[in-house]
């Protein structure tokens, strides 16, 4: 197989609150021979609130991104479900309406770029399993996951709208999603099967309807939970976010207790691939997290 | 047994179905029918074969047959389904042979696939789902529309009000006052036409907190349920940026957290987290926000000088001067 090289859109997470999806993303990546180069110049994806608030300036601010990755000649791979859905939501919106695609090359130029649409956008999640493939993955196991019962959140901005993501996320059905649970089998885990493993965590109403936003996470974490997971992971380090940090939160409006590690798609396979607790990161997270790689080396 | 051949052209089947009779039972149960289902049969003809050919008491709403009426609109596997439209075979290909059909909302059920859709009508009317305007009683001229005026409009159009979309959207199960999908589609598709004049009022009702746009979750399940692929949320972003076109807007938690954005883009090209929830919730509101704020600091997620302004704790991106441009010059809306 010859060396996978990507460009790296970040987005904003990754660089702020949640440095331990980079940090083991990076490591993941260094492990399997894939080359990474960071699209440094890209901006925030605008994350579907700056588009409610002036659609086309999230077009273009989401072009200009792409057009580093085009520079390059490399496929744009984004570590955040919402950075997949934005970035891919501009790019079906420029690559099929050409009146809008002039309109916003019209600003770009004014920068010096050009919109082509000569790049693909690809989530991480499905660069390892389509472009890596999952055999591959398995030979690279040293760390097996055996000892987890582990619950796959596959969060929407990855699998809905399905037609604006089937050519990126291998036709990925978004009512029963697979890729996960896939991915965990290779890394020898015991996939959890349930019922909201492809429903909404709430986190994009989190200030604006923080009722609907508990409830949600609260439904998802709970019925992992009953369904006996020791932990969850996810693509999206928006659904970590909302699902990690307010467990205290959601606990009291679902007048439960809850305590679940929610892990990052790539912590997760950094785990199984024996990367450092460094790069890993769980002393990140706020739901205590760290007894995860003592039980996993125990296995 | 399923026969699992999935060459065959028929395929011997277990239909499993919802059963609830809302006047006689207690609770729900399901019921299981083995069938044969050929290659070319719809959802539709499952629930005709468990009516006609085993039970006649199995009830379920159909009219058109042809993805016009609505009527039939149902769950398979959890999947919006509009069973007169929907291919049999592809739904056991996709859930290995075994389908559940349910109502397309359980806790509406009145009989078996037959919900109470009360709320749904009472929503849609909410809006206005008509053309407002003030039409001359002896009219001495059509009233013309461009065909691009009419593009505005012509696919939301196609709603055929089955409901699917509005019993697929969580935020409408969690929050009862919340319009939902079909709702909003409607207030865009009457909001764009050129011979209303009743925009304004629909913007306004579809901005207010709880029952509007603001409070979608963008879980884009609605775009993923309608079986006329209208793209409901594709309308409800419209809605938003209509509300800001129109200065329908005003400024709360929610329309600032949208606008809001620009600030750390401005600054570091990236969005400033911290300072995202402060300027949305405004100083006032920030007291709800400190017990996670401290927990976030303890692991390392935020730090003590996020969010202190003239201090600068996140990073700048390349070419920024890039991004500060082009918001000057591309954006077209504002709070």
């Amino acid at each position: 197989m010859s060396q996978l090289h990507y460009a790296l859109f970040t987005g904003c997470t990754a660089k702020q609150s949640t440095p331990e999806l980079l940090s083991s993303t990076l490591a993941v990546a260094k492990k399997l021979g894939i080359e990474i180069t960071i699209l440094e110049e890209a901006s925030c994806c605008g994350a579907s609130h700056l588009q409610d608030f002036d659609e086309f300036l999230a077009h273009v601010l989401n072009a200009r991104n792409i057009c580093y990755a085009e520079k390059l000649g490399l496929t744009m791979i984004t570590i955040c479900n919402t950075c997949q859905l934005n970035s891919a939501m501009t790019k079906h919106a420029l690559d099929t309406n050409s009146e809008l695609k002039a309109r916003v090359n019209e600003k770009l130029a004014e920068v010096g770029l050009e919109y082509k649409g000569t790049s693909e956008i690809k989530h991480f999640l499905y660069a390892i399993i389509e472009e890596y493939g999952l055999e591959n993955v398995k030979d690279k196991v040293v760390v097996p996951l055996s000892n987890f019962n582990i619950a796959p959140f596959y969060g929407c901005h990855n699998i809905r709208p399905s037609e604006l993501h089937h050519t990126s996320n291998g036709g990925e059905n978004s009512y029963k999603p697979t890729s996960l649970d896939e991915l965990i089998v290779a890394l020898e885990g015991r996939p959890v099967n349930y019922a909201s493993k492809n429903k909404c965590c709430g986190f994009h109403v989190e200030l604006q309807a923080n009722h609907t936003s508990e409830v949600l996470a609260g439904n998802a974490l709970l019925d992992a939970i009953d369904n006996n997971a020791d932990m969850m992971v996810t693509p999206c380090p928006l659904c970590h976010l909302k699902m990690d940090t307010y467990q205290d939160s959601v606990g009291k409006v679902m007048g439960r207790e809850i305590a679940l590690p929610v892990l990052h798609m790539p912590q997760m396979v950094a785990l199984a691939l024996g990367c450092s607790e460094a790069e890993i990161g769980l002393n990140f997270h706020v739901q205590k997290a760290k007894q995860i790689i003592k039980q996993a080396v125990s296995a | 047994m399923s026969a699992i051949n999935k060459n065959s052209e028929t395929r011997k089947v277990t239909i499993k179905a919802f059963r609830f009779n809302s006047e006689t039972d207690y609770l729900p149960y399901y019921k299981s029918y083995e069938m044969e289902v050929g290659k070319d049969e719809l959802v539709l003809d499952l629930m005709n074969k468990i009516k006609w050919e085993h039970d006649g008491s199995f009830s379920y709403r159909r009219s058109c047959r042809h993805g016009i009426c609505g009527a039939c609109a149902i769950k398979v596997n959890g999947k919006a389904t509009l069973a007169c439209k929907q291919n049999a075979m592809e739904l056991l290909d996709l859930f290995d042979n075994e389908l559940v059909l349910e109502p397309s909302s359980i806790k509406r059920a009145v009989k078996d696939m037959i919900i109470d859709k009360s709320d749904f009508w009472a929503k849609h009317a909410t809006i206005k789902p008509f053309v407002v305007a003030d039409v001359e009683a002896h009219p001495t001229h059509e009233t013309k529309q461009s065909i691009a005026e009419f593009n505005n409009f012509l696919d939301s159009d196609l709603c055929i009000q089955c409901g699917a979309c509005h019993y697929s959207c969580p935020a409408l199960e969690v929050n009862d006052a919340f319009l939902g999908p079909a709702a909003f589609v409607a207030a865009y598709r009457f909001t764009v036409d050129t011979r209303d004049s009743a925009g304004i009022e629909r913007l306004e009702i579809t901005s207010e907190s709880s029952q509007g746009v603001w409070d979608c979750v963008k879980c884009f399940e609605c775009a993923e349920a309608c079986p006329k692929e209208i793209n409901p949320i594709e309308k409800i972003t419209k809605l938003h940026n209509l509300q800001f076109e129109k200065n329908v807007a005003v400024s709360n938690v929610a329309t600032r957290h949208a606008e809001g954005f620009l600030r750390g883009m401005k600054k570091t090209g990236y969005l400033d987290e911290a300072d995202i929830v402060t300027y949305s919730e405004g100083y006032m509101g920030m007291y709800k926000h400190l017990g996670t704020a401290m927990k976030m600091m303890k692991s390392g997620k935020i730090h003590w000088h996020s969010g202190v302004p003239f201090i600068n704790s996140i990073p700048k991106i390349k070419n920024l001067d890039e991004v500060q441009k082009l918001i000057k010059i591309s954006q077209t809306n504002r709070l």
